[in-house]
């Protein structure tokens, strides 16, 4: 069995060793492989599963996505916790060692720029929900006061397409307000798509889905930032995640601004 | 409603508040993207399009893992969007309908004629 190179990030060689039960994609350890004074953290995956049409098939297959994804995070995640990693795309998988050695080459001043730039910062996700009350609210205004006439129930409908547009309005502008004074403490921000509930499991509509970039040693400040936020607007949610390592900043991604 | 939302730990890992989405979002659509020996098509795969070809690789699968988002949302299904035209043009025709009924019954109270009353149990 061959055995082909995932590579979860690239960082400066560490001062500890990796932990020694760190496991990565398909339950392999991680190891170090360092090459011009620059480490990639890798796992030798088998090629029945990581060869270009296995791997294809695994991505349609959504339990496999998602036990490689978490495992991904989890390497990148303890790299966090040592270093300042530059974490690669999903599914970035090399012949062997020399393969590695060649890309770092290759990309060796932009790691390097980019590690200079990003060297004790972490990133800090931020997500504000509405409260969808809507629904809940007609199912307790139609046995009460079902329109009498069609000129009643449009001024009901109206209403309630008031109500429900000023409460969405009145969130967007909550989330605007917290991304600027959240963007004006923190180095740097993007905005993501807003996330699809089912695959977040979340309730309400998402209406910021936002990324910072904050100094490791101003995190505390920032996490307090967020939690004061919260308490001034009701039927709004915020949730906080972190400290990731600064995936969206890595500057290196193709298409983000 | 009742999603706990942790302080996390400033020095610890992204703690179990992180959501498979937010997990996605990160190792799929962020990181550095590098063209390695194995060539995936992952350089254009936005989340929603690995979420929709995974659906239409196995429907069946994703509706057992109650998947099934995409049938009812009117910005990905134009089934949905129809359903949804046909659903509000129902109901308002229904509403049109009993109006216009009890408008005829008021104004021709007397006459023979009595338009049908229907019923139909479509408020929103």
């Amino acid at each position: 069995m061959t055995a082909l190179r995932y590579v979860y990030a690239v960082c400066r060689p560490l001062s500890a060793p990796l932990q020694a039960q760190l496991t990565g994609v398909a339950g392999i350890p991680a190891r170090q492989l360092e090459h011009h004074g620059l480490i990639a953290v890798l796992s030798l995956v088998p090629e029945e599963d990581f060869a270009e049409e296995p791997l294809k098939e695994h991505l349609e297959d959504l339990e496999w996505l998602t036990a490689t994804a978490r495992a991904h995070q989890n390497v990148v995640d303890a790299l966090t916790g040592v270093t300042t990693p530059l974490p690669l795309r999903l599914g970035t998988v090399f012949r062997d060692d020399s393969g590695v050695r060649v890309m770092i080459e290759e990309r060796e001043e932009d790691f390097r720029h980019a590690l200079d730039r990003l060297e004790g910062r972490v990133e800090w996700g931020v997500k504000v929900y509405v409260e969808q009350e809507e629904e809940k609210e007609a199912v307790e205004e139609r046995p009460a006061a079902r329109p009498a006439s069609g000129r009643d129930y449009l001024r009901q409908r109206r209403r309630r397409t008031a109500a429900h547009e000023q409460r969405g309005q009145k969130a967007d502008e909550f989330a605007a307000r917290l991304h600027e004074a959240l963007s004006g403490y923190a180095e740097d921000a993007r905005l993501h798509a807003p996330q699809n509930a089912t695959l977040s499991g979340a309730t309400g509509r998402n209406v910021l889905n936002a990324s910072y970039l904050v100094p490791r040693s101003r995190s505390e400040e920032f996490v307090e930032l967020v939690d004061r936020a919260e308490d001034d607007t009701p039927g709004v949610r915020v949730e906080l995640t972190g400290p990731w390592a600064a995936y969206s900043f890595t500057g290196l991604t193709q298409g983000v601004a | 409603m009742t999603t706990p939302r942790r302080l996390p730990d400033p020095y610890g890992g992204p703690s179990s508040g992180a959501n498979l989405a937010d997990i996605l979002e990160r190792v799929l659509d962020k990181g550095i993207v590098i063209a390695g020996d194995i060539r995936i098509n992952l350089l254009d795969i936005e989340l929603l399009t690995v979420k929709l070809r995974l659906i239409v690789a196995s429907v069946d699968k994703a509706k057992e893992m109650g998947i099934d988002w995409w049938e009812s949302d009117p910005a990905l299904s134009s089934r949905a969007r129809r359903d949804e035209l046909t659903r509000e043009n129902t109901e308002l025709r229904a509403r049109l309908e009993r109006l216009e009924a009890s408008r005829e019954a008021e104004e021709l109270e007397a006459a023979p004629r009595q338009a049908p009353r229907r019923r139909k149990k479509e408020s929103p």
